[in-house]
C-alpha cells in the first residue's frame, strides 16, 4: 500500500487538500480536543429539549399509558447500537485498505459506547415488555439478535484486550467488526422476515411514521442527542488511545512536556 | 400539560418503575462511562509524562558521556 500522503490520496480538482491529513494520530488529537466541547453542549441541550417534549409535550398513549414513555430512550439506544456497530465496521474497512493506524483506534474507540447503547435497548426494551407483553424477555427474532449484537461487542473488546500486540489485535477485531456487521440488517428486517412479537417500525425511510407527532419528536430529538453523546465519547476515548499507544512518538512527548495543555 | 403533581409525575400513570427504571439505568449507565473515560484519559496522559520524562533523562546523560 502507498504511503498516505502520496498524491493519490489528493482530491482531483482539489490541489492541496489532501484527504488523509487528519488520518495521523499527530493532526487529529487537537481537532478531536476541539470538537469535544461542542458534542457535550449540544448532547445536554438536545436532551433536556427531548425529555421535555417526551414528557410534558407528548400526550399519555391511549393503550399503552405512560408507559410508552420509555420509547424515548428505547428507540435511540438502539437505532445507536447498529449505527455504532456499522461505523466500526466501516473504520476498520478502511484501515484495512489503507493501512491506517487511526482507522482501527476509532473502531476499538467507538466499541464500549455501542455495547452501552446495546445493553440500553435490551434493558429499557425488558423494562417496556412487561408491561405492555407481560413479559420482561422471550427469545423472539428481534430480541435476540440484539442480544447477539451486545455479545459481539463484548467479544471484539475481549478480544482486543487478549492480544498484547495492537496491530494484531487491531486485525483480529477487524475480522469479528466486519463479519459481525451482517447481524445488523438482521436486526433491523427481524421484525418483517420473522413473525415477531416485537412491533414493526413505527419510523422508516420508506413509508409515513405511524406515531402522532409530538411523541416522533421527542423521539428524533434523543436519538440526536444519543449521536452527539456518542461522537463526543467516542472522540475522548480515541483521544486516550492515542496517547496510550503512542507515547513513544515524539509528537505524545512533546504533548505530554508542554504541561498536559487542552489542545 | 400532562400532570397535575410531581407525585403524579412520579408515579408514571402505574408505571412509574419500569420509567424510571429504563432512564434512570440509562442516567447511571452514561455518568459512569463518562467517568472511566476521565479515568482513562488522566492515566494516560501521566503515563505519557513519566515517558517523556524518562526520555528526557536518557538524552541528557546520552549527551553528557
Amino acid at each position: 500500500m502507498s504511503e498516505p500522503q502520496s498524491s493519490a490520496a489528493r482530491l482531483p480538482g482539489a490541489p492541496g487538500f489532501n484527504l488523509f491529513h487528519y488520518a495521523s494520530p499527530q493532526t487529529f488529537y487537537p481537532l478531536a480536543g476541539r470538537l469535544l466541547w461542542p458534542c457535550w453542549l449540544l448532547a445536554a441541550a438536545l436532551c433536556a429539549i427531548g425529555l421535555y417534549i417526551g414528557f410534558f409535550v407528548a400526550p399519555t398513549d391511549a393503550t399503552q399509558g405512560d408507559s410508552y414513555r420509555i420509547i424515548f430512550i428505547h428507540v435511540p439506544a438502539a437505532w445507536m447500537s447498529m449505527v455504532v456497530y456499522l461505523a466500526m465496521a466501516f473504520w476498520c474497512i478502511v484501515g484495512l485498505i489503507f493501512n491506517t493506524r487511526l482507522s482501527f483506534m476509532m473502531s476499538s474507540a467507538l466499541a464500549p459506547t455501542g455495547a452501552l447503547w446495546a445493553f440500553v435497548a435490551l434493558w429499557t426494551g425488558a423494562l417496556w415488555g412487561k408491561p405492555t407483553w407481560g413479559t420482561y424477555w422471550v427469545w423472539d427474532a428481534r430480541l435476540t439478535s440484539e442480544l447477539i449484537l451486545f455479545f459481539l461487542y463484548c467479544g471484539y473488546m475481549a478480544l482486543q484486550a487478549a492480544i498484547d500486540d495492537p496491530r494484531r489485535a487491531d486485525r483480529a477485531g477487524a475480522l469479528i467488526a466486519i463479519v459481525g456487521a451482517v447481524n445488523v440488517p438482521i436486526i433491523y428486517f427481524s421484525v418483517k422476515w420473522w413473525n415477531t412479537l416485537h412491533q414493526g417500525a413505527s419510523v422508516s425511510l420508506t413509508a409515513a411514521p405511524t406515531m402522532a407527532t409530538t411523541m416522533l419528536w421527542g423521539m428524533l430529538v434523543m436519538a440526536l442527542a444519543a449521536w452527539a453523546y456518542t461522537v463526543g465519547a467516542a472522540l475522548l476515548r480515541v483521544r486516550a488511545i492515542m496517547i496510550e499507544r503512542e507515547r513513544h512518538t515524539d509528537w505524545v512527548r512533546q504533548l505530554a512536556q508542554g504541561g498536559g495543555s487542552r489542545t | 400539560m400532562n400532570w397535575e403533581s410531581a407525585r403524579q409525575f412520579w408515579e408514571m400513570g402505574g408505571y412509574g418503575f419500569f420509567v424510571w427504571g429504563s432512564y434512570g439505568v440509562t442516567a447511571l449507565l452514561v455518568a459512569a462511562e463518562l467517568l472511566l473515560l476521565a479515568r482513562r484519559t488522566k492515566q494516560a496522559r501521566a503515563l505519557a509524562t513519566q515517558d517523556a520524562a524518562l526520555a528526557r533523562i536518557d538524552a541528557e546523560r546520552r549527551s553528557g558521556s
